[in-house]
């Protein structure tokens, strides 16, 4: 009996271990479309490698009416988001509940903002200062923005699979989904997080860190 | 334990009461405050918050007490009309644009029963007929 019981406790003590070790493992999906390509081996053997979906290069205007471009986010983690500056529904919303993620990370250099205006019309550089401003997020670490109608609109819909559009019946004239894209060291998709959902924005909270823990392992091989 | 069921009896006996002595006016205020709660949520709290906080510089808190009892006979038209001009919350200047959100009088009469008197407000009930007068004076 008394070895039955102690055989119970280390059962239970091994697969506490077990879980808790699994979960430092934790990895986050990658997301979007992903092909097969045949490549040759290093013994001249052929092999199959998967290439993720990535975001291109792109050049747009920030809110100091600067050039920005990929290069910005080398190296770093960056959640990005399409919103616009007079929207009234909810991206005020996302973006309260975003300035308390950037809050939060406001001193990890590794994690970094994109928000891209939909708004092509109205949503000048220097209007987005005075929003970013506004929101009290004025700095490099939060870059807002602007480009021509078709590279955002692109982008949004092909690169971080937001849909976006104009729509004249809507009072604001545009409509969009409230999503905050994770994206990783490798430009490639790692979560996408309802930015009005409070559990959403909470996971996204968590799951910065694990790819933050993800990118060192990956530095150290 | 004879002592204590006659205390509980005699302070049910009390609360029962004070309760049916609530005016009817206080239960109305009630009613207009829970659904106000609801048109809130709906409505108002993505700029202005959960608590009233506001959001940055973005849109002002609903906290400023003063304010909104020096107002409260403009906030019918603030949230019926929208607001542009800047105003001075906190002693913090906000240069926002509200829209306009044109609520119907009984709704706007609840939102605004709930606004003052949460957040730090306590003005009280506030009803749809006077809603109804305060809008004929928006500027
Ligand atoms: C799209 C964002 C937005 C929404 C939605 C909104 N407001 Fe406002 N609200 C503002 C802004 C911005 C101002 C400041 C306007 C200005 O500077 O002229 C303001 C000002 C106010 C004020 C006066 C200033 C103060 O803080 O006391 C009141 C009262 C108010 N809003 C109540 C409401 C209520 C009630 C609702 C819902 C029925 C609502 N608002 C919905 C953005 C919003």
């Amino acid at each position: 009996m008394k070895h039955l019981y102690s055989a119970a406790c280390a059962l239970l003590v091994s697969s506490a271990l077990f879980l808790t070790s699994c979960k430092e493992d934790k990895k986050l999906p990658v997301y979007g479309l992903r092909e097969t390509k045949t490549i040759k081996n290093a013994d001249g053997s052929a092999g199959v490698d998967t290439i993720y979906q990535t975001i291109p290069a792109f050049k747009l205007l920030n809110q100091d009416s600067v050039y920005i471009t990929n290069d910005q986010f080398k190296g770093k983690i960056y959640i990005a988001d399409f919103f616009f500056t007079s929207c009234t529904s909810i991206c005020p919303i996302m973006h309260r509940n975003l300035k308390t993620i950037y809050d939060k990370f406001q001193d990890n250099p590794d994690v970094l903002f994109l928000s891209h205006t939909i708004d092509f019309k109205y949503d000048t550089p220097s209007v987005l200062k005075k929003y970013a401003k506004k929101l009290g997020v004025d700095g490099p670490k939060w870059q807002f923005v602007y480009g021509p109608k078709d590279t955002i609109y692109t982008l949004a819909e092909k690169s971080y699979l937001v849909a976006v559009m104009q729509d004249s019946t809507n009072r604001d004239g545009y409509v969009h989904q409230g999503f905050l894209v994770l994206i990783d060291k490798d430009k490639k998709i790692r979560g996408a997080y309802d930015g009005t959902n409070p559990e959403q924005v909470a996971q996204l909270m968590k799951d910065i860190p694990i790819l933050l823990a993800e990118d060192h392992k990956a530095d150290k091989k | 334990m004879r002592k204590s069921i006659i205390i509980l009896f005699f302070l049910s006996t009390l609360t029962g009461i004070f309760y049916s002595c609530q005016t009817a006016e206080r239960i109305q205020q009630d009613a207009y405050y829970v659904n106000g709660r609801d048109l809130y949520i709906k409505h108002c709290q993505n700029c202005h918050g959960a608590n009233g906080e506001g959001l940055g510089e973005l849109a002002p808190p609903l906290t400023d007490t003063v304010y909104l009892k020096q107002n409260k006979a403009q906030l019918a038209c603030f949230i019926k009309n929208g607001l542009s001009a800047p105003v001075t919350v906190h002693g913090k200047v906000y240069e926002g644009k509200m829209p306009d959100l044109n609520m119907a009088d009984i709704d706007l009469a609840q939102v605004i029963v709930y606004i003052t008197n949460s957040f730090g407000n306590k003005q009280g009930m506030y009803s749809t007929e006077q809603i109804a007068a305060d809008l004929k004076k928006c500027k």
